[in-house]
């Protein structure tokens, strides 16, 4: 019997937030607040605020399903729909959910669209996504917000002023004027100032994993403290509030030499710290999680965590240069990043973070982390002579997650951790 | 003038030599020259050739090329398209290129010019990402940008300062180049006999390694010759491919198509040599202007240009119409999202509208095509045999 994973102050506030969302969602129709559908890489979560909009992500809600174990009926649902095995899983985890009536994770039913927001950010399939969504919400308005890649490990001015352009003479117009609201730039900037605050707490909290033992384990739970900050809360009081109380309960763990909780309680014994490159499988999450726990070894940074913003290089909102500001953050988010930039902000994790080994999960279906993987993984091995591992698996498709197959290789990688732990220490010795 | 089939032969040589002799040799004539490889679908030649520069395609090694390096790239469930690019690199076929360019088209050649950039591939590496705002003053003015850009990195290279002059020139060249591609395809949309899709598309992928004066020979030679009344109507069905965009299909399955009962009378294998449609101004004080402007309003529809506003179904749609299609072939490469994630959009219009469609996946170097092949012909009986009712299969 899986037993009830252990609930902190932290984790009942962010569960508030998140059924108060879908409550406002439930009742859009009624209140007459409008409903923007967005993605989290590049979301405008202080934009949609400023013309007070409710946001809808549909990729949380893919994963929200699969963790609901809902998300294979949906799939099969999207395929009977001309949808191709081979493809984002996340997208026909979303059609076949709309297929079936729209009703989201917490059961309640979510409303259409007014807003189709595409801020287009390092994913190709995101505007595939929207062109799909756009057939069937033929009414609603059409937000197209080109990000230049970051294709030669930079932000050239003219990438900005074409993103800022986009942001004034497209999107804040059309946003006018379906939310009846206009643009009230002093309301951005205060937005801003909290984004940038809980940006401040939440790299803040993913640098104590520095400590040993790691406080928190940086990926499986690190995807739950990346939840207010991604799916609309960034720039509002309540997620300022929340990163605080969670940065206040896992100091207190480090005053008290405590690793990580997982499911099953409080990690005992730090083995091995890793660096983890790729979304989560969904469908298994537990499982897959307690795989890593049960050999001791706690993930002390991932990129997966990055998707909806890179903080810890510095880069935060600006109030003083808003619209710039949105662009920016647009562009740094971790796939908008080339491949070189990603070799060396994962290097730079496994020196900073003092990790042991790093290991890919390659998401089938997720062409945007996952094409140049191996490559990626080669050079980090030859640049930091650590060991590495590589494991494969789907976001939400439970057809993709064989345990069998992921804990023989993973088994595999953490004997070669052990070994390199014996060598290292008798070099030591010696 | 050539007779056809010697035509036809230099083409098929030049289109598959995975070596790219003729632009070796192209490059030996004159110091400083610079070769620049373009993967699909689009990029606009006429900059680099204003350059003085010499673009050249890269479409993977096709069914010609055993993969093995490249394989140690990518994850199996990754379309053979960017393998077959690293091995061709790795083997030193392309040791005569000066620079790279991977025009924005998905997720996965995006990242490949990271992996080129990582691996220090050619002395520039460039991700072209074309506009997705397709207001002039936005879109237009960024997509300017992002040509400038490619011109400096052949600047640095060749010291060519490009001028007004020479692009209108380039332009007015690329314009006659696709003029006479569309005249191919025009008289064959009346006579696909005249010459079969399998020439068609040696002639026109030679066209992506060979300079543009001698490819707008040929294709003046190759215009003329089908000009005349030869060859024999067959019993077929006229048909549009679609999807098959980047990864290309073998020779043989394209051949396969046409004899298994389907006169292929549009597609979009080489889409990028006909990307933009009808002229661009030749003879502007702004010819980077004159370029963005045509991408912006006369492109073709693409899987990598977001459409809402000009839906790809019905411009797909009056493809079929115009050409006087019996009915419409998927054929998207295994793992291509574009394509793939395009189907269920297509198919869906083409239930409603009755467009007769079948569909089926690929990769570059399957040479086996017997399944296809009957699945193509029984879609061509489909029609010749059941026409009054549209039949999907």
């Amino acid at each position: 019997m899986p037993q009830e994973a252990q609930k902190e102050k932290s984790m009942i506030l962010q569960k508030e937030m998140i059924n108060g969302l879908f409550d406002e969602l439930e009742k859009a129709k009624e209140t007459g607040k409008k409903v923007c559908y967005t993605f989290v890489p590049g979301n405008l979560s202080e934009l949609i605020r400023t013309f007070d909009m409710l946001p809808v992500y549909p990729e949380i809600n893919a994963l929200q399903s699969a963790m609901r174990k809902k998300s294979g009926a949906y799939i099969k649902e999207a395929e009977k729909n001309a949808h191709s095995e081979d493809v984002c899983t996340y997208v026909k985890c979303d059609v076949g959910m709309m297929l079936k009536g729209n009703i989201g994770p917490t059961g309640q039913k979510i409303p259409e669209p007014d807003i189709l927001l595409l801020s287009y950010t390092g994913c190709f399939t995101f505007m595939k996504w929207f062109e799909t969504l756009k057939r069937e919400y033929p009414n609603a308005e059409v937000i197209m917000l080109h990000t230049p890649y970051q294709e030669n490990g930079e932000i050239r001015p003219e990438m900005t002023e074409y993103m800022v352009k986009q942001l004034r003479e497209e999107a804040i117009p059309k946003m006018e004027k379906i939310s009846g609201v206009k643009f009230d730039e002093e309301k951005l900037k205060k937005h801003l100032k909290l984004a940038k605050e809980a940006q401040d707490w939440i790299t803040k909290i993913f640098e104590t994993t520095k400590h040993r033992p790691s406080p928190i384990d940086a990926y499986f739970a690190g995807v739950y403290y990346i939840g207010p900050i991604n799916i609309g809360f960034r720039g509002t009081q309540e997620a300022v509030d929340y990163y605080k109380e969670l940065y206040s309960e896992i100091q207190e763990r480090i005053d008290l030499g405590l690793g990580p909780i997982t499911p099953e309680g409080e990690m005992k014994e730090e083995k091995y710290r890793l660096v983890v490159e790729g979304p989560p499988n969904w469908t298994s999450f537990r499982e897959f999680w307690k795989i890593f726990y049960d050999m001791g070894a706690v993930i002390v940074a991932s990129s997966y965590t990055k998707v909806g913003g890179v903080y810890d290089m510095g880069w935060r909102h600006d109030p003083e240069r808003p619209l710039e500001s949105l662009a920016e953050y647009c562009m740094n988010c971790y796939t908008n990043l080339n491949i070189p930039q990603r070799i060396d902000l994962l290097s730079k994790c496994i020196q900073d973070y003092h990790a042991d080994g790093y290991v890919t999960n390659s998401i089938k279906s997720c062409n945007s982390f996952s094409a140049g993987q191996l490559g990626m993984m080669r050079e980090i091995e030859d640049r930091l002579e650590i060991p590495v591992g590589f494991i494969e698996s789907d976001l939400v498709d439970p057809r993709y997650f064989s345990y069998s197959n992921i804990k023989n290789r993973l088994e595999s990688f953490f004997q070669m951790l052990e070994q390199r732990k014996i060598i290292t220490a008798t070099e030591e010795v010696v | 003038m050539k007779a056809i089939r010697e035509l036809i032969a230099e083409c098929s040589t030049q289109a598959f030599d995975l070596h790219f002799t003729r632009a070796k040799e192209w490059k030996a004539e004159k110091e400083g020259r610079v070769v620049v490889g373009y993967m699909p679908i689009y990029f606009p030649r006429e900059i680099i050739h204003a350059a003085g520069a010499l673009p050249v395609g890269i479409f993977g090694g096709g069914d010609r090329k055993q993969v093995i390096k490249g394989d140690a790239y990518y994850q199996s469930y990754i379309c053979r398209i960017p393998r077959s690019i690293m091995e061709l690199v790795l083997d030193k076929h392309t040791a005569h290129f000066d620079g790279y360019i991977f025009p924005s088209i998905c997720d996965v050649i995006r990242n490949l010019s990271g992996i080129f950039k990582q691996q220090k591939i050619g002395k520039f590496v460039k991700y072209m990402d074309f506009p997705q705002n397709f207001l002039p003053e936005i879109g237009g003015v960024y997509y300017q940008q992002e040509m400038a850009h490619v011109l400096k990195y052949i600047k640095d290279l060749n010291g060519v300062e490009v001028t007004t002059d020479a692009l209108n020139h380039s332009i007015g060249l690329y314009n006659k180049n696709r003029e006479l591609i569309e005249l191919i395809y025009h008289i064959r949309q009346e006579f696909p006999w005249r010459l079969s899709i399998e020439d068609v598309y040696h002639v026109i992928r030679a066209g992506t390694v060979i300079p543009v004066e001698e490819h707008n020979d040929i294709l003046k030679q190759v215009c003329a010759h089908i000009q005349q009344d030869i060859g024999k109507p067959q019993d077929k069905i006229k048909v549009v491919i679609s999807g098959a965009f980047c990864e290309q299909p073998s020779i043989g399955l394209i051949r396969a198509i046409e004899e298994a009962g389907c006169y292929v009378v549009d597609d979009d294998y080489m889409l990028g040599s006909r990307m933009i449609m009808g002229p661009v101004d030749p003879d502007t004080d702004n010819p980077l202007e004159a370029i963005a402007s045509a991408y912006i309003r006369q492109s073709q529809y693409s899987s990598s240009i977001y459409d809402v506003h000009d839906p790809k179904e019905l411009r797909l749609a009056k493809i079929v119409k115009d050409r006087g299609a019996d009915g419409v072939i998927f054929a998207s490469a295994s793992f291509c999202d574009p394509s793939l994630l395009d189907a269920p959009i297509f198919q869906n219009a083409f239930d409603r509208m009755g467009i007769r469609y079948m569909a089926f996946q690929f990769s570059e170097n399957i040479n086996q095509f017997k399944v296809i092949k009957e699945q193509v012909g029984a879609f061509s009986d489909s029609i010749k045999l059941w026409d009054e009712e549209p039949i999907v299969i």
